[in-house]
């Protein structure tokens, strides 16, 4: 099915863009001669945070965290495998698809930490690293409340996880 | 903000890495994540050409205008002061339709493209603007439809209901957005105050 989504979709701009008598190859290449400078602006900030994170996972900070947080974990029901998927979601999106691969290896995908491991995946982002990407390509250097608030976000997302998998799938 | 984090992050790494004695791993890591920042960037740069591309021809073909009509009852209230006719605004609905698609590759360079048109019509400035905040949050809490990754995953490792999370994960994902969406409002009238 998703394969059939991005070729349609393209195809679709294209007919209606020829129907409409617009120049579409010239077009698109003007819009990818704007972008490829664009592009080349975010580099800076994805060097800076990608060796935060790479240096942050390399420590053996995630597993010191996980430690650290698991009574309250405990009291909100959130499954303990569940842990490192929260902690690493936000800083790095291949690194909570392996660590999703993991859990889903050491227990049943239909376990009640499989489920909330996979809700997790299917309704949270990356978050820093949206962050640092969509700030990098703007002159912006104070974000305000735009990390609080998507913290904010996946925090709550957790909490639901679990709660919506004990109620919906029992 | 993202100066404390980021300055703060590299020195728990050095002094956790020396207390853990993984030192030869963090030492790695700061030298060659710099590499991958710059693979993805290249990654990220084929995607932005390709979708800036698109983007404009669906711009041309009017696709845009008709987009923003259909997202504009939506959005006019969150986005406050934004020209819903303007070129930001068709970023932004482009983003959110390649959001609710499920076509993350597509979703980033649109996005990124909205963020570089918001700055043109708002005026550039070091403090981020409200909308800038706004749709960031909306792009950090995922507002997919249909979870394609957790499921074809689900399924490689032997789920009997690969799709059974789907009402979870709208639950999910619409709590988590409204929760990031208050806490961006809030912020943003008790700093005025």
């Amino acid at each position: 099915m998703s394969n059939y989504i991005i070729p349609f979709f393209i195809a679709l701009i294209m007919i209606i863009g020829l129907v409409k008598k617009v120049d579409v190859f010239s077009e698109f290449t003007d819009g990818a001669k704007e972008n490829l400078k664009a592009a080349v602006s975010v580099l800076p900030a994805l060097v800076a945070l990608m060796t935060a994170i790479g240096m942050f996972k390399a420590s053996g900070a995630l597993e010191f965290i996980s430690l650290a947080i698991s009574p309250l974990t405990s009291f909100l029901g959130f499954p303990e495998e569940c842990i490192p998927l929260a902690i690493i979601r936000p800083v790095s999106g291949s690194g909570a698809l392996a660590v999703f691969e993991s859990i889903l290896t050491d227990v049943s995908p239909d376990s009640f930490a499989g489920r909330v491991a996979s809700v997790i995946i299917g309704s949270t982002e990356t978050t820093f690293y949206t962050i640092a990407v969509y700030y990098g390509i703007t002159k912006v250097k104070k974000t305000r409340q735009a990390l609080p608030a998507s913290l904010a976000a996946d925090f709550t997302g957790f909490v639901i996880s679990a709660l919506t998998v004990r109620i919906i799938l029992g | 903000m993202i100066k404390w984090i980021f300055g703060v992050m590299i020195i728990i790494s050095a002094i956790l890495g020396a207390v853990n004695g993984n030192m030869s791993e963090v030492s790695s890591a700061s030298l060659n994540s710099c590499v991958e920042a710059v693979e993805l960037c290249i990654y990220l740069a084929g995607g932005m050409c390709m979708w800036g591309g698109v983007m404009r021809v669906a711009e041309k073909s009017g696709i845009t205008d008709a987009l923003a009509k259909l997202f504009k009852p939506f959005l006019k209230h969150l986005f406050k002061g934004l020209d819903t006719s303007g070129k930001a605004f068709h970023a932004i609905c482009m983003n959110i339709t390649a959001n609710l698609l499920g076509l993350g590759n597509a979703a980033t360079p649109l996005g990124l493209e909205a963020m570089k048109r918001l700055e043109e019509e708002e005026g550039e400035n070091e403090i981020t603007s409200r909308n800038m905040v706004l749709f960031v949050v909306l792009n950090t809490a995922s507002i997919t439809l249909i979870p394609t990754t957790a499921a074809s995953l689900r399924l490689k490792h032997g789920s009997v209901a690969p799709m059974e999370i789907l009402p979870c994960v709208l639950i999910t994902s619409a709590c988590a957005l409204l929760a990031g969406l208050v806490t961006a409002v809030v912020f943003d009238k008790g700093e005025r105050k």
